[in-house]
């Protein structure tokens, strides 16, 4: 286990080694002098000059690669070029809706999502699986924000059970900060957890379908006690996988969903910073949230240690 | 021996078709979309991009289909050219996928173990770690918003999930007696790739491309929704979802009629996916008899 | 009256019959053994027992147990039989346990499901009957994961799921089919042991007359969903009133006629010397260097022409590595291999010219062709070793020749492969190694995966070519008695060696190596026959299966 642990490790910091070089080669070399390009073409040669010495421009670009990773390192993301301010600062109340919206979002999906598809398999063919999967079909073709949209005309506008937007910030309350992260989660949630309920049938029916369930039925389980016993924890294993996949498409969504309910989370400040070519602060978002995604998975890489004893072989 | 049965003759071919009601309804709304798309290139009812503001915000009656935005355009004629966008970028995408993920999978598999595998696969890893989103993100950021940045984006994404499945689905293939008797008559990798590995894993890159169509069409219209994808005066579903956002209470059926195609489309597309997998794969199809 | 008594069984899937009346009783303490070929129901028939039968089975009969009809029980009355009073173990010991939970949990398991024990009591009596199945605890702990022990002992824990509250009927669906012969044996002796300790009743289900000749006290024999003759095994061989019977009796121990004439003078067709292939195993530590595996340790000897030779060992000895060597599919790292004096691999690459000389027939008749292409296509797959391609006329006519020459149609060519069956693969797949008129023809478990009968005709067929065209086989094998029968010359592997090598009777009848011995002492025989029905079946042995 320790040696499966420290194997993932490895792979991950290589991982996140070569996403910042990719992110730094696409959003600081490929557009040539980042100066220039933040301050467009009417700019003064000395208004540029005097950008790039302010954003430590002038060095070679592995200096500046080498500069912007220890800086982060150090939790330093630079400075603003249209706020004049630390991106960390601007990064960090931001962070701290994004995440935990996805973060929200993958626990519904979870927890609608195993019932319905436990459900779904272990009664196949009934009514409740023609349910689950019609409800589930259409949950996957929905549009996330489009959801939002609809959800907010309902439960926010006429209902008026939530405000359509908005956030009170953490130190107001938590419940009241979960509150106003609820309709952006189900929103994110539910269209994931259709995929997620799919997933979990089909894995557990293949599973169904195993040498082993066989055995434990000659055993003398009932249906019912080798699906739980036997069946759920194999068919965990694809489960996880798409699990861990789900939370960057929950992550790119909170991004957009935020849109929604005029969230002041990540996904403004990054839209607001293209907009204006704040290139620092775009590079420091993406670096950000693919670290979030790459943790996630390693997180998943280790679950799957736990479910699966063959993973975790002792030498 | 049934069960490895893949005959098919048109006749019976046609039957099963007929008794999948999935592929039929998905076929059906398929065809209602990619057929809008096709002739809003010679016929839309009204010019999409044209501006009438004295018609604006009219509800849906016997003129306006589906009635007018804030800026008067007929929303019937713009979710035709919509579903031209859509279908577009989703559908380049899902080419860029398969000619770029398709080769480095079989690739892949076919150096299982050496170094060029681990290379393709750490990088497919890598891909995954940035949703199409933040490539899009990336892209907009460095050369400004566009659909080609919405095709691009989610073309990359879709590499590693097509690379992916070839490379799965030929591993198991390569163990095969009938590839180890190619070797033995002397074929190269790249022959028996092209000759024996492709034809069989034809049926799952369709069934997977269909999923990725209709993933693409999603993400497609979330670009656009964030002002990432086609730009302005072009008509694109996401686009229009975000105009109907601020107007919602007061003209819903703005925000209705673009999300309803993004959702048939998606749902015609996936239904279909599903009724192919079920006709292509002898093993449900048999489960099934 | 009988402990279990199937009484007229009939049993239809979505209104396809697959067993017509089948009736045989089984007594306890009494090992039945149930024999037919694949499609004969004899699986079928314990599914029903243990009413494990897939969706939309009809059963139409009784299947009485202690005088209770299992067909009239509810599926709750079902469950609380299956693992108490009948237990069952199954072909497939590598997929029969559930990968994620340790063997004492699965065992233990029986326990729990039946009796109110606690999970302490219900883990010291899975310990108990780990020990009954010979897993001594000091070696296999409760703690154990299935994927950390073998194929034999794995089946262990299957039997001892199955038997830990001893129940009153064991069912063994091919229990040692998967398994090494030597491994068989164990697993064999290990049930005859249970069924006497326990005073159980054992059904024994298995394609393999031999397997049961000298196990089973009954024998039923079972063609196409119907039983066709039922005895004591003692005097149903010395009878065998049913034609299948006989015909099943004589493919198991079938030889083939073959005419002995390679040439010993000559240069060998193929010389191989000091050949030695390391596998890298996966890193124990990251300072180490990863350890090595050697699955061919300085293996040398030689093919004459004509001549055909046997490569005997159980799973894992290195054969199937030492094959691939030969067929240029992997390069060895010691020694060299020489086909008509010229190396196989020459830089690290593989002439035309060479593979040319050689080409080969696998195991299984399903997966060695290409569903896509047409039956043409892929019996002239080995014509791309030609410096010149054939015409399509000259191609069509060697298709036609080839497919002729292995007792198929010409105009088969057109059809895909999925129109033909098992046997008729198996022949097609011959037909493909034929074309190119190669010297050495590897068969590499080439009947291993057949049924008996299609097994005697090929191995005739096989026969029959060798005289013919002169040909000279490598038949590799686990199964002795296929290489007893089609081959001059055997070698035995064992550990990535070379342990015995001779002419075929004379390591049989006396085996020098201890390995050998224990090989040949472990395969099942079939009884041997009074003279007088050797001699009927001699002379009737056309008899249709």
């Amino acid at each position: 286990m320790l040696r499966y642990t420290l194997k993932r490790l490895l792979s991950l910091s290589v991982s996140l080694l070569v996403a910042s070089i990719v992110i730094f080669v696409t959003i600081e070399v490929v557009p040539g002098d980042p100066a220039f390009y933040m301050l467009g073409f009417n700019a003064q040669p000395d208004t540029i000059a005097a950008l790039r010495e302010e954003l430590g421009l002038n060095v070679s670009a592995f200096q500046r690669y080498v500069n912007w990773v220890s800086g982060m390192l150090t939790g330093d993301f630079g400075t603003s070029y249209t706020y004049r301010t630390p991106v960390a600062d601007m990064i960090g109340d931001r962070m701290w809706i994004s995440l935990p919206l996805a973060l929200y979002a993958l626990l519904l999906s979870t927890l609608i999502a195993f019932p319905a598809g436990i459900l779904a398999a272990s009664k196949r063919g009934s009514v409740a699986d023609t349910l689950v999967m019609g409800t589930t079909q259409l949950g996957v073709a929905i549009p996330n924000f489009w959801f939002a949209m609809l959800m907010v005309l309902v439960f926010a506008i006429n209902l008026r059970w939530f405000s359509a937007g908005g956030f009170p910030g953490w130190d107001g309350g938590f419940w009241l900060a979960v509150k106003a992260l609820t309709l952006p989660a189900i929103s994110l949630a539910l269209p994931q957890a259709s995929i997620l309920a799919r997933v979990m049938r089909s894995a557990l029916l293949d599973t169904l379908g195993e040498d082993f369930v066989r055995s434990a039925r000659a055993k003398g389980l009932t249906r019912r006690q080798a699906l739980w016993r036997h069946a759920l924890r194999n068919a965990m294993i694809p489960v996880l996988t798409i699990i861990g996949l789900q939370f960057s498409f929950l992550l790119a969504g909170a991004i957009i969903i935020e849109n929604v309910f005029f969230l002041p989370g990540l996904g403004r400040l990054v839209f607001q910073s293209i907009s204006q070519r704040d290139l620092i602060v775009v590079e420091s978002v993406v670096m950000l949230l693919v670290f979030a995604v790459v943790i996630v998975n390693f997180s998943v890489d280790l679950a799957y240690a736990l479910v699966d004893p063959r993973l975790r072989r002792r030498s | 021996m049934t069960a490895f049965d893949t005959s098919s003759n048109e006749a019976s071919v046609l039957r099963q078709v007929l008794r999948s009601r999935s592929l039929i309804i998905g076929l059906v709304l398929s065809a209602v979309f990619i057929g809008a798309a096709l002739v809003s290139y010679v016929w839309t009812p009204f010019d999409a991009e044209a501006l009438n503001i004295p018609t604006k915000l009219k509800t849906p009656d016997a003129v306006h289909w589906f009635g007018t935005d804030h800026f008067g355009r007929d929303i019937f004629s713009m979710i035709m050219v919509g579903a031209r966008t859509s279908i577009a970028v989703a559908l380049i995408a899902v080419g860029i996928g398969i000619l770029l993920g398709v080769p480095l999978g079989l690739a892949s598999a076919a150096r299982s173990g050496g170094w060029l595998d681990e290379v393709i696969m750490r990088g497919n890893d890598l891909v995954f770690a940035f949703p199409a989103l933040l490539i899009a993100i990336m892209i907009t950021a460095v050369f400004g918003p566009s659909a080609v940045n919405a095709i691009i984006a989610i073309g990359i994404f879709n590499i590693p999930v097509f690379a992916r499945l070839s490379r799965g689905s030929a591993l198991s293939l390569w163990t095969r007696d009938y590839v180890l008797s190619a070797r033995v008559a002397g074929k190269g990798a790249l022959r028996i790739s092209i000759e024996h590995i492709l034809p069989n894993i034809m049926n799952l890159l369709i069934v997977q491309g269909t999923i990725q169509f209709s993933l693409g069409i999603l993400a497609e219209a979330g670009l656009s929704y964030v002002g990432l994808g086609a730009q302005p005066p072009i008509p694109s579903w996401g686009r229009m979802l975000a105009d109907s956002q601020t107007l919602i209470t007061l003209a819903p059926h703005m925000a209705l009629f673009p999300g309803f195609a993004i959702l048939l489309t998606v749902l015609g597309l996936n239904l279909m996916g599903d009724g192919l997998r079920d006709l292509l794969d002898p093993r449900l199809r048999n489960a099934r008899r | 009256m009988s402990l279990l008594q199937i009484d007229q069984l009939s049993l239809a899937i979505h209104g396809t019959p697959i067993l017509r009346d089948i009736s045989f009783d089984l007594d306890a303490g009494q090992i039945v053994g149930v024999i037919g070929e694949s499609g004969s129901g004899k699986s079928m028939t314990a599914y029903s027992v243990m009413q494990l039968l897939p969706e939309g089975s009809r059963t139409e009969g009784a299947i009485s147990l202690n005088g209770d009809n299992l067909l009239s029980l509810s599926e709750e009355q079902m469950c609380s039989l299956r693992g108490d009073e009948l237990g069952m173990v199954f072909q497939e010991p590598m997929t029969a346990l559930n990968p994620v939970k340790s063997i004492g949990d699965q065992v233990a398991e029986t326990v729990r499901i039946h009796r109110q024990a606690s999970r302490a009591e219900s883990l010291r009596i899975a310990r108990e009957t780990l020990d009954r199945v010979e897993l001594p605890a000091d070696r296999f702990p409760l703690s154990r994961y299935p994927h950390e022990l073998s194929g034999g002992q794995r089946q262990r824990v299957v039997i001892a799921m199955a038997i830990a509250l001893r129940p009153k009927v064991l069912i063994a669906d091919e229990p040692t089919t998967a398994l090494d012969v030597t491994t068989q044996a164990q697993i064999l002796k290990l049930l005859r042991r249970l069924v006497r300790e326990d005073n159980m009743a054992l059904m024994m289900i298995t394609h393999d007359l031999a397997v049961v000749s000298d196990l089973a006290d009954d024998i039923v024999i079972m063609k196409s969903g119907e039983v066709v003759e039922t005895g004591a095994a003692k005097t149903l061989f010395q009878s065998m009133t049913h034609p299948y019977t006989k015909a099943l009796f004589e493919a198991s121990s079938h030889v083939p006629d073959r005419a002995l004439d390679s040439d010993a003078e000559a240069a060998p067709l193929l010389q191989i010397s000091h050949v030695s292939r390391d596998y890298v195993l996966p890193r124990t530590s990251l300072l180490a260097s990863p350890p090595k595996f050697r699955a061919v340790n300085d293996v040398s000897f030689t093919i004459q022409r004509g001549e055909s030779l046997g490569l005997v060992g159980e799973s894992g000895c290195g054969k199937s590595t030492l094959t691939r060597a030969i067929l240029g599919l992997e390069e060895v790292q010691e020694g060299e291999i020489l086909i008509e004096g010229e190396p196989v691999f020459s830089g690290h690459e593989v002439q035309r010219s060479v593979r040319r000389k050689m080409q080969v027939v696998f195991q299984d008749p399903y997966g060695s062709f290409n569903p896509r292409h047409r039956v043409a296509r892929l019996v002239s797959e080995p014509f791309h070793l030609l410096d010149t391609q054939p015409g399509s006329a000259e191609r069509a006519e060697a298709v036609a020749d080839a497919l002729e020459s292995v007792g198929l149609e010409g105009s088969d060519g057109r059809k895909y492969i999925h129109e033909f069956s098992g046997g008729q693969r198996q022949r097609i797949a011959i037909a493909r190694a034929l074309i190119i008129k190669p010297k050495l023809i590897v068969l590499d478990e080439a009947v291993s995966a057949l049924d008996v009968s299609i097994r005697a005709q090929i191995l005739d067929l096989l026969a029959d070519l060798s005289d013919r065209f002169g040909l000279t086989y490598l038949f590799i094998s686990h199964d002795l008695s296929v290489v007893r029968s089609i081959t001059d010359r055997v070698l035995v592997m064992k550990a990535g060696q070379i342990v015995e090598e001779g002419q075929t009777d004379a390591v049989f009848d006396n085996p020098q190596h201890v390995y050998t011995k224990s090989l040949i002492e472990a395969a099942p025989r079939l009884p041997d026959l009074p003279t007088e029905l050797t001699a009927k079946l001699a002379t009737q042995n056309e008899v249709s299966i």
